[in-house]
Parts: C-alpha cells; structure tokens; sequence
C-alpha cells in the first residue's frame, strides 16, 4: 500500500506555529528509506517536545540499530506543541514521522520510550493525531502494534489500556526479536490477525501484553492477583539485558538538530548499570549489573561521535560515571588527545569524592570549566544512611572545598526531600551543610566571590526500588519543609548571598507518584487528565494539579481507591503490587531486607568491590558483573580539524 | 588556578571568505539561529581551521549579512567567515557543502576583495508563490500598489508592533504568467524591494497588497529569494555582489 508523505498539506501550517524546524527533520544523519523496500517499519516515539526528545539515546540508539537491517526501516515522532495539535486537528493532518513524514497509523510498530511517566497524556495525544483507537482492544490488523519501552515501562500499568505491549530493560536485542516475530507473521499471511501477532510476542517471553493478564482485587481496593487469561502465555516477563557494550556501539552516526535542543553535545555510554545502592533510585536498581564499555570502546566512540557530528562537547554519560574502572585513564588520554581542539568532556554524573576534583579538572582542561555537581541527596547523616547514600559531612565538606580550591567558583549540590523517616531537621541540616560548604570554600580560596547552589526534588517512591513500599510524604510536607529551609537559608546574611535555593513545590511529585505505583484503574484517570485538555505535564506550564485531582475524582469514583490510597499510603509486605509480576530481575525478598534495613539505617556496599549482597540480579538473569580494568590505554588518533591540511590554497 | 582561563586563544585571520549559501525545501523553516549553529557545527566538521575573536570568551570569526526570515528559502544568502590559513576557495566550498545537511548548500566561496559585503546586499529580488489565488486578483492588486504614493502595514518585531511604510522600499512589482497546474491556479509575484530599515520583507509586501487592495492569500505563501546585491536604479535589477571579489581571485590566480 503506497503511503503518502503528509509534508505537503503539513508546511502550508508551519508558518503559523512556534518553532517550526522541529517538525521538518532533515537532521545531520538521519535517515529515511524506501518504504516498499522495507516489510517491517518502526515509528520510534519520544513523547515530549522535539527539543526534549532529539538527543534521547534510547531512541537513537534504536534508531540506528534498526535502520541498519535490510528490509527495516525506523523513523521518528515527537509530541507536537498544541499550537499545531489544533492546527493538524482542523485540517485533518495525521501524527507524521519527522524523517519521512509519514503518518505514523501506517507502521507497522510505534515504540514509545517513556523516560518518565508524564509522558503519558502525550501518548493519548500521538495515538489520537495518529487515528489509533485510544484502547488497544479497539485495534484491528492495520493499525500499529503500540509498544512502550523505558525505565517508566517497568510499571506500565497505568497505561495497560492503551498499549498493546511492553519491553523492559534494554532495547538493542529485543527490538530485533520482535521484528524478527514481526517479519514471520507478516509473510505467514498474518495468521490470527492482530490477536494472533499480540500471542506470539507474549509467547515469546520477551514482551509484556497486558491484555493478556487479569487483575482481580480485594474488596478493600488492594490487587488480589494478576494471571494471564490465555494459554502459553507466561506468569512473569523478565527485562533484556545487553551484556557486550563494545559490540553495541551506538549512536555511531549521532543525529544533529538544526534546532535546538536541551543537549547540544555527542553522548558516549560509558558504562551501563549501577550497584551503589541508592534506596530511591529506580535506575540503579533496574538496571544492573554494571557492564562497561571498554576504553579502547570509550576512544573509538568519542573519535567517531567528534567526526559525524562537529560537537564541541561529548558528555561520557553512565549513571555514575566516575565509577568505571578506568576512568582516570580514560579522562587524561581523552584529554591528551584533544588538546588544542576546542573539544570539552563532561561527566554528567559525579560521585562526591576528591578524586573527581582531579577528573573534573583534567576532563575541562580543553574547554570550559562552569560548574561542579554533587549529589548528597540527604542533608543529615542519618538520612544518608537511610537511603544508602554513602558519604560523610566530613567527606562532603573537603571535597567542594577541594573544588574551590583548584579554581571552579560554581558549585552544585543536589538534593532530596520527603525521604522515607526524614523529619524537619533532616531537611534542615541542608541549610548547615551548605553554609559549611562556604565556609570552607571561602577559607581554602581566599575568596568571597565563591558560590553553590542547593537544588532539591521531591522524592517519589518508585517501583522495583527498596522503596517501593513507602509512603510518600504528601505535598503540604513537602511544602512546609521547603519553606523552612528557604527560610534557613537566608537567616544568615553572611551566607545568604552565595547560596542559590532551586525547588519545586510538591505537587507536580504526587502527580508522578499516582502514575509511577499506579494500577490499571489509574489509567481512567490519565484518560480524563487528557479528554479535559491535559498535555505535556512535565512542562510546569503545562501542567495542572487540580486537573489531575478531578480527574482522579471522577476516573476513580466507585473505587475504594483515591489518589491518597496510591501516595500517601504505605504498603505492607504481603500486598500485591501492580508490577510484580514483572521481573527487573530483583528478588522481592531482598528489596523487602533492603527496605527493612534502610528503616534501621543499615548500609549496603557496593558489589563491584565486596562479595555479593544476593539482590537476586545476576542469577535471575544469567547475568554478572562486566568490568575492568583491561590495562589497556587510548590510541593516539588523528583528530578533528586535522582536515585544514586538504583546505589549503 | 586562580581564575578562568579563557577558552581559546584568539587567532587572527590570514584570509576572509565570502560564502554565498541556500536554504531549501523543509529547511527554510530553520531560524537564522538554528543556522548559525549549524554552520558552527559544519565548519568543525569540514576541519576549517577559523579565526576566533579576541576577548575574554573568543568566538569564531563569522559575519552574517541579512538573513531571509524563517521559512522563506533562499537562493542567495551571504557570509564572511575569517580563516586562520590561506584557503582554496573551491576545496572550502565542497568541503563545507558536504558538511552540512542537505537544504543548506554552499554555492560559492570567493576570497574577500576590498570593500564591505553588507554594502553592497543594497538590494533583493523575491519570488512570491500565492497557492489557489487567481493570477488575475493579484496583478489588480499589483497595479493598485505600484499606483499608490505610499502603503502603511504592520509588523510585530520583537521590539513590538512596528509601522513603516512598505512603497518606498518596492523598486519593482510584477505578476508573472501562471505555469498552471493540476493544483488549481497559482499567482506568482517576482519583487525586488530597496534594503531599507526597517528592511521590507517579503510578507510585508502581501500586507501592503491586502492594505491597499485587499488581497489576501487563500493559503501560506511559498517564498523564495532569488538574489540579493548592489541595485541598479535604472533597470531595477539586482547584480551579483561577489562579482568583484571573482574578478580579483581570478587575477590573483592567473599571476
């Protein structure tokens, strides 16, 4: 069946919106393919704006992996801005891909990676722009299989109605599987229509389909059991697990916007999972065990991402990146390297110890040096140990200090409240910390001129965490606690000045906790949230907590549920949670341990240095700890710029 | 360290360019902004080695000169760029084309005569593609426009609404035959308007039509520069404002 490209009756509307280059594509190496060349086509979905969504890694990453199979082809759709979500509505213009701009009810696939659940009104958006029936039960054969990948796809209950599917963990290898699957049944003369595909993805073990499990509850509201409703198809879905990182070396070819976007650099994937053992953090937890890249991986990568883009930044991402095994080596070789070139390294991530100063410095030795970031997440000492965040005061204090001292005026240090145990005083103990910071700062420079910046989230339970049992504190708490900090911070004027205060207030956090622990039924809650309006929630301008708590009104009315019930409300050991019959490969005996521990404020060590602490992972998964060091070194290469030599007259 | 080093060294230039580039297709709709990042971007990739800015935060030696508004194509638009070595014109012009996506293509790359660029963009012809419109309405319009001594429209610019009288800057107005399609009619003005300040552009020529006759597009008009360049006054024409500077590179070539 031909498909047409909706570009033509699209650009008559671009004068009229903001910002319109973000729908045209056309960007430095992307790629658009012949559609009847290709028998399986994938429409990837990041659902926020262009300018949030382009430099995704996960969709990148797929992006590529997929184009480079003969008879594949993948393009991408990002959420339009309601300035043309009205315009496309009034002319009758479809969801479109950016690549070809093909509408995206002819794929075969639309794969949705949600890094973060207030995504989700924008899937309703995309699937009513696109023509797809909002629920999955309401599709036949020729509308696209809806597939939700990304950390928030660990619990996609919330969204079960709407997708047809879902991936956990990572998505290199899975995505062929289930194009493999795809292909099969399509040359098969699609045996069983939509249903029949829908089985033999849930068949296959590597893919959730929820409509192929029933929830049934207890009278009180709590989940009584969830069990699949057709024959083959298996009690529990395990995550993917990419174990080689050297032999997945993407992006290769990084897409460059013409527009811009909250990233403009070259990312390179350092290493892959993380065992620090933070109690709060869902990606550490889901993705284990660690796997590095290697750094002769590391160099070629950065080399290439240099070459096909002409970024002036790479950012060496990981979830805590100065705990690869070579790193110090890896940081001075790249510097060496790119000495003379114009060309900055950044770690987003840094852990707070002294020998980051001297990464920080030897990474920023080519280009700019702004500011230092830290995470000590818990004001006081107790909560540190609460949430297994493993740095003393006294740590903490030498370190920035340290900063200082080797010349960054700027300093960062990031942040959480509403904790589990955490009282007024923990929060407050922020407002010492960071005067302390100064102090020292002030007295290790000699400077007055010295700054930092205390950033604080609210912290929202998430599931497959150690906190996933927890209640959340509600958001006049989280209110008032901010407020008694913002209040701490400006009493004393010698420190007020150099200390920067960013919050936010805890609404927005409840909203995400409902549709991170959330069950099914919350799903008629997102619908509401969308039918009266309710797009891009994680803008806050976009953003409105009243919808949502009418919503939740009127979608959970009859229930003995309310959104309190999913919040606030803490869980005991034998409830039934709505993600656990799927497997992130953690043993829900260890979590319930880790969760009693953190109670007592017992800690965890790292497995990569200790004997294993049993948190289920590597057996689970037929998985183990890929790190070095290799003792190889970074190659010399020929850099950038090295080009003027064939320019010359 | 005791305080920032700046980030580059400055590096003065041994050499100016003179590119004359096009925005195409779906690129028109990149901003002046998203092109100049993207330039940046491509000079990088293509390895030009530039000359950056004195100062505490030095950039690279680029001057732009009279950017088409975001979604207007172009077939001419200009750029000085500064080098740090003495470049082969031809090798920059390919090596850039490459470097950046196709849409935004390098035509030309000359060595810097003497004399301003900005100096002589005095002028620009236009091509106005009106969609659905009756090539007959719109050469009425034309004529109550050329007739009138004046044509008072209204922009928003980011300083706020501005109002400045469009005809002065209209050197000439014409409709062009209708090459008809299966589209139904399209009526096509060829314009070239005086760069004044502030500078007519192209959709305020359409306001100035609907001010004074009432002409008024029935869907978005597709519009594309054809050239830009010193004026001649008597024929109404737009030269080629790297004329000169060709001339000289060739003489430098044949010595």
């Amino acid at each position: 069946m031909p498909v047409e490209s909706v570009f033509p009756r699209l650009e008559l509307l671009l004068p009229q919106v903001q910002k319109p280059v973000q729908y045209v594509g056309g960007e430095l190496n992307a790629v658009t393919k012949d559609w009847d060349a290709c028998d399986v086509r994938w429409a990837l979905m990041y659902p926020d704006a262009y300018e949030v969504g382009v430099p995704n890694q996960g969709v990148q990453i797929l992006y590529e992996v997929l184009n480079e199979q003969p008879g594949v082809l993948a393009e991408r759709t990002y959420s339009v801005w309601p300035d043309l979500e009205a315009l496309m509505r009034e002319h009758d213009v479809p969801q479109f891909t950016v690549d070809g701009h093909r509408p995206v009810g002819a794929f075969d696939v639309l794969g949705v990676s949600f890094a973060t659940e207030l995504g989700y009104t924008n899937l309703l958006t995309a699937l009513d722009l696109a023509r797809i029936p909002l629920d999955a039960v309401d599709r036949d054969a020729s509308h696209p299989v809806v597939l939700a990948g990304g950390h928030a796809a660990f619990n996609p209950e919330p969204i079960a109605d709407f997708v047809d599917a879902a991936v956990l963990g990572d998505g290199e290898q899975v995505v062929l599987e289930v194009t493999r699957l795809l292909r099969g049944w399509k040359q098969e003369g699609m045996p069983g229509g939509r249903e029949g595909l829908l089985l033999l993805l849930a068949r296959s073990g590597s893919v959730y389909v929820p409509q192929f499990y029933d929830v049934d509850y207890l009278p009180d509201g709590r989940i009584q059991r969830v069990a699949p409703n057709r024959p083959g198809v298996p009690w529990r879905v395990h995550k993917h697990t990419v174990m080689d990182l050297d032999a997945w070396p993407y992006p290769k070819q990084p897409l460059v916007p013409l527009a811009e976007s909250v990233h403009e650099r070259a990312s390179v994937e350092i290493f892959r999972g993380c065992t620090r053992g933070c109690r709060f953090c869902q990606a550490g937890m889901i993705t284990r065990p660690v796997r590095e890249r290697s750094i002769t991986g590391i160099g070629e990568m950065v080399e290439q991402s240099l070459q096909a883009t002409g970024f002036e930044e790479v950012g060496l991402l990981s979830l805590s990146s100065a705990d690869h095994s070579e790193i110090g080596e890896v940081a001075k070789g790249l510097a060496d390297r790119y000495e003379g070139t114009n060309t900055s390294l950044s770690l987003p991530s840094t852990r707070v110890d002294a020998f980051n100063i001297d990464l920080a410095n030897e990474l920023t030795r080519n280009g700019r040096r702004s500011g230092l970031t830290f995470a000590p997440e818990g004001g006081s000492e107790r909560i540190r140990k609460v949430i297994n965040k493993m740095v003393t005061e006294e740590d903490l204090v030498r370190t920035v200090a340290a900063a200082y001292g080797s010349g960054w005026r700027q300093v960062k240090l990031y942040f959480m409240c509403g904790l589990p145990t955490e009282t007024d005083d923990d929060v407050l103990q922020i407002a010492r910390l960071a005067r302390e910071v100064i102090r020292t700062g002030r007295e290790v420079s000699g400077r007055r001129d010295i700054r930092c910046t205390v950033s604080v989230g609210g912290f929202v339970p998430k599931p497959h965490t150690p906190f996933q049992w927890t209640a959340q504190l509600d958001h006049e708490g989280t209110d008032r606690r901010l407020a008694q900090l913002r209040d701490a911070l400006r009493a004393d004027k010698d420190y007020a000045k150099a200390i920067g205060f960013r919050y936010h207030d805890g609404k927005p956090g409840i909203v995400e906790g409902l549709l991170s622990r959330g069950d099914r039924r919350v799903g008629r809650v997102i619908r509401a949230v969308w039918a009266d309006g309710g797009r891009f929630d994680g803008w806050s301008e976009h953003f409105s907590y009243d919808r949502w708590m009418q919503a939740a009104e009127t979608g959970l009315a009859g229930e003995p549920v309310d959104v309190d019930w999913y919040t606030t409300r803490e869980r005991d050991y034998a409830e039934v949670l709505p993600w656990d019959h799927l497997d992130s490969g953690l043993d829900r005996d260890w979590l319930w341990e880790d969760w009693q521990d953190a109670l007592t404020g017992v800690e965890v060590e790292d497995c990569r240095w200790t004997p294993c602490f049993d948190c289920g992972v590597c057996p689970e998964m037929d998985t183990h700890i890929e790190i070095g060091p290799t003792g190889r070194s970074l190659l010399p290469v020929t850099v950038v710029n090295s080009g003027a030599e064939a320019l010359r007259a | 360290m005791a305080r920032r080093t700046p980030d580059r060294e400055y590096v003065a230039p041994v050499q100016k360019l003179r590119v004359r580039y096009a925005k195409r297709g779906r690129l028109r709709f990149a901003s002046h902004r998203d092109f100049q990042r993207a330039l940046e971007r491509a000079l990088r990739r293509a390895g030009v080695p530039m000359a950056y800015s004195a100062g505490f935060s030095p950039h690279p030696k680029i001057s732009y000169a009279n950017a088409a508004p975001t979604g207007s194509a172009s077939e001419a638009e200009y750029l000085e760029i500064g080098v740090a070595a003495r470049l082969d014109p031809d090798k920059v012009a390919q090596a850039l084309d490459r470097a950046l996506p196709p849409g935004l293509d390098v035509l030309e790359v000359v060595e810097a005569g003497p004399g301003s660029l900005t100096d002589r963009l005095a002028a620009s012809e236009w091509l106005i593609r009106l969609p659905q419109q009756e090539p007959s309405g719109a050469a009425a319009a034309v004529a109550v426009l050329l007739a009138s001594t004046e044509a008072t429209v209204q922009r928003r610019t980011k300083s706020g609404l501005r109002t400045f009288d469009v005809r002065p800057a209209v050197v000439r107005l014409a409709v062009e035959a209708d090459a008809g399609g299966d589209d139904g009619p399209c009526a096509i003005l060829r314009v070239v308007v005086r760069h004044t300040v502030p500078v007519v552009r192209p959709d305020d020529v359409l306001s100035a039509l609907d001010v004074v006759a009432g002409l008024t597009p029935p869907v978005a008009p597709r519009v594309t520069r054809l050239a830009q360049g010193p004026l001649d006054e008597d024929t109404g024409t737009v030269a080629d404002p790297l004329a000169a500077d060709r001339l000289r590179g060739g003489d430098a070539d044949g010595a």
